[in-house]
């Protein structure tokens, strides 16, 4: 506990606006040089968690510590955060020059210092050769680059980033990405990045923090959110899963059966898995790429075979997007691609490993 | 091929001719009127005499009264454009940072001056300034003063009544230019190290500016070009240079000299909105009557 400081501390955090609550009694970390991601819907609460620790919106309850200072009642402009916007937000009436030079203005670094840190700012975002022309002069990545080059700068305590990429097509999307990481790695800052785009969001974070209707429904290292969704939202937001309702069977030696409705052994497991679960009713969380399709029954240990027929396949290259229907139901399948996807009608089987089910107390229906 | 290039050309020219046409008519011609009758002369029995006499426009470019009165009425416009840019400014900042809902409202309410004649607006300073006015019978009747002190009829109630006209064509303007601002960049100002104050100064005051100048620019003018103001308000002293024309052409009937006096007008002001147009375009003050 000692040795990992926090950059940002939320305890019990709360906002309100009137009788709406967005934000419900947060309770979070950020630790030093850490990239923690805030993932969710529109409307869930993360870009109004993030003005909060910005300072650009009250706090109704609870405590905001930044390094270990509370600052509830700090102004924004005392609180040393860089702050970088979706669309930007680039002065347009200054020279890229004078736009990252701003916060160092006002921190009274004399004028060569300024110079220097400024050119280093420019070199680290790759955009030497800019600093005399003017926002609109630039493309949207530049001007993206110079939006981070002026946040990191003055070498904020946070560095609070609200859809940077959201703005960008595709390609440059990517590019960005991983120079933001470089970046972020390089300079070691704490950041807190806002997003709704989940590949973004797997890619880039230290931690995941994925929310929902204001509340934080699970937060984790990347690997641990995606596979072990601790809620239905989850498992349904974070790529493609098959949510299956099933009844926890009878226990016999040291395993526990998951059973379907229709009262097939879905897969059996560990009997401590089962206990911990603690209802019989549960939900079944299959990822749709932790599916394995056949036209074959050749199912190793432990793995399970359903067999079903395909209903319809979204081709996407590299992989395809099956929809199976088994057992009175849909279930959705991506598998890689090797040669031929599978046919349209065809008949197939579905190879589920019991590592790659999770379970979740409680009916979906 | 051929044709249908020259059919292409053609279609902008055939779109335009209507306004070409009602612009020629009414604008156009009549101007041209106006300044081959500066050319004439009116003779001592008070009939025109057609010819090309310079005479007309030697008087007004040279006599002094002239140009006093032009730089009067410039001074009056300028000292409105002034005003009108400093009280002008903070209602527009108020309204551009009201929520969408009371916004509408507060805009219907600042087009309803427009709804009451010029004429009455003006004249209703008589009944706040005049000898049995509000304010001299406020202050009579608590003892202040005596006696209704004299209060209209001067250059300040002149800029007064004009200050009132203007006033909403300046907040328009601005409040154009500042509902364009990102409101991201006050914001990641902030997070830089600006307070309030200093981020309006670093970034919403230097962007307002177009509206600003746009504003100027339109107050600047209608006040210049006024007539009925200082009619109103104003005493003997204070006639602006459309009083000038006025008495010419209606009073005194001397049609070549009224001529010349409204071109020198037209020209200088013209020559003001092309030096302003150069700099700051004119999509910023078409931007306004959107």
């Amino acid at each position: 506990m000692a040795d990992i400081e926090n950059a940002v501390e939320l305890k019990n955090v709360v906002k309100r606006y009137g009788e709406f609550t967005a934000v419900q009694r947060m309770d979070l970390t950020v630790p030093d040089n850490s990239f923690v991601t805030f993932l969710g819907p529109s409307g869930c609460g993360k870009t109004t968690t993030l003005r909060m620790i910005a300072g650009l919106t009250d706090i109704s309850e609870g405590d905001l510590l930044i390094r270990g200072n509370r600052v509830n009642a700090l102004p924004i402009h005392k609180r040393n955060l860089g702050l970088v916007f979706q669309n930007y937000a680039l002065f347009p009436h200054k020279t890229i020059y004078e736009n990252i030079a701003f916060g160092l203005k006002y921190r009274k670094v004399a004028k060569s210092d300024i110079r220097d840190k400024v050119n280093r700012a420019l070199d680290l975002v790759q955009l030497p050769h800019v600093a005399d022309r003017y926002p609109n002069q630039l493309s949207g990545g530049q001007q993206q680059r110079i939006a981070l080059a002026r946040a990191i700068v003055i070498e904020p305590d946070v560095l609070l980033l609200d859809e940077p990429l959201s703005a960008l097509d595709a390609n440059l999307r990517e590019e960005m990405r991983v120079e933001l990481k470089r970046i972020q790695r390089e300079l070691g800052i704490a950041t807190v990045f806002v997003t709704h785009d989940q590949s973004e969001a797997l890619a880039m974070s230290d931690k995941l923090v994925v929310m929902n209707n204001g509340i934080v429904e699970q937060e984790g290292a990347p690997e641990d959110v995606y596979n072990n969704p601790a809620s239905a939202f989850v498992a349904d937001f974070l790529g493609h899963s098959n949510i299956i309702p099933a009844t926890l069977g009878g226990p016999d030696a040291a395993f526990t059966k998951v059973m379907l409705q229709s009262g097939e052994t879905l897969v059996t497991i560990p009997e401590q898995t089962a206990k911990a679960n603690g209802a019989k009713d549960v939900r079944a969380v299959i990822r749709a790429e932790k599916i394995d399709l056949s036209d074959q029954n050749n199912a190793a240990d432990g793995v399970i075979t359903i067999p079903g027929k395909i209903k319809t396949v979204d081709y996407l290259g590299q992989q395809a997007r099956y929809f199976v229907t088994a057992n009175g139901r849909d279930w959705q399948v991506i598998n890689p691609i090797d040669a031929h996807p599978h046919q349209e009608g065809a008949d197939v089987f579905m190879h589920i490993a019991a590592r790659n089910c999770v379970l979740l107390p409680g009916h979906h229906d | 091929m051929a044709a249908d290039v020259a059919g292409a050309r053609r279609t902008p020219w055939v779109l335009l001719s209507p306004s070409l046409a009602t612009i020629s008519l009414l604008l156009i011609i009549p101007m041209m009127f106006i300044v081959v009758y500066s050319f004439w002369l009116r003779t001592a029995t008070g009939a025109d005499q057609v010819g090309f006499f310079l005479d007309n426009w030697i008087e007004v470019l040279g006599d002094r009264f002239y140009r006093d009165i032009l730089f009067q009425t410039f001074a009056i416009a300028f000292y409105t454009t002034v005003i009108c840019a400093l009280i002008g400014y903070i209602p527009a900042y108020f309204v551009a940072n009201t929520p969408m809902k009371s916004k509408t409202f507060l805009l219907l309410m600042l087009m309803l001056p427009f709804w009451i004649s010029y004429i009455i607006r003006t004249m209703s300073w008589i009944n706040i300034l005049g000898a049995s006015g509000a304010l001299n019978t406020l202050f009579v009747s608590i003892g202040i003063i005596d006696e209704p002190i004299q209060m209209l009829y001067n250059q300040t109630t002149v800029v007064l009544g004009l200050v009132h006209y203007l006033l909403p064509f300046m907040i328009l303007n601005v409040y154009v230019s500042l509902d364009g601002i990102d409101k991201n960049l006050t914001e990641a100002a902030q997070s830089l190290g600006c307070t309030g104050f200093q981020a309006f100064r670093e970034v919403t005051l230097p962007l307002s500016f177009p509206g600003l100048a746009a504003g100027s620019l339109l107050c600047f003018v209608l006040a210049a070009g006024t007539y009925i103001t200082p009619v109103i308000l104003g005493g003997p002293r204070d006639a602006m240079f459309a009083n000038l024309v006025f008495e010419a052409i209606v009073t005194q009937l001397n049609w070549p000299l009224g001529s010349a006096l409204s071109l020198v007008l037209l020209a200088l002001l013209g020559a003001l909105v092309v030096i302003y147009t150069r700099y700051l375009g004119v999509d910023q003050i078409a931007k306004s009557f959107k």
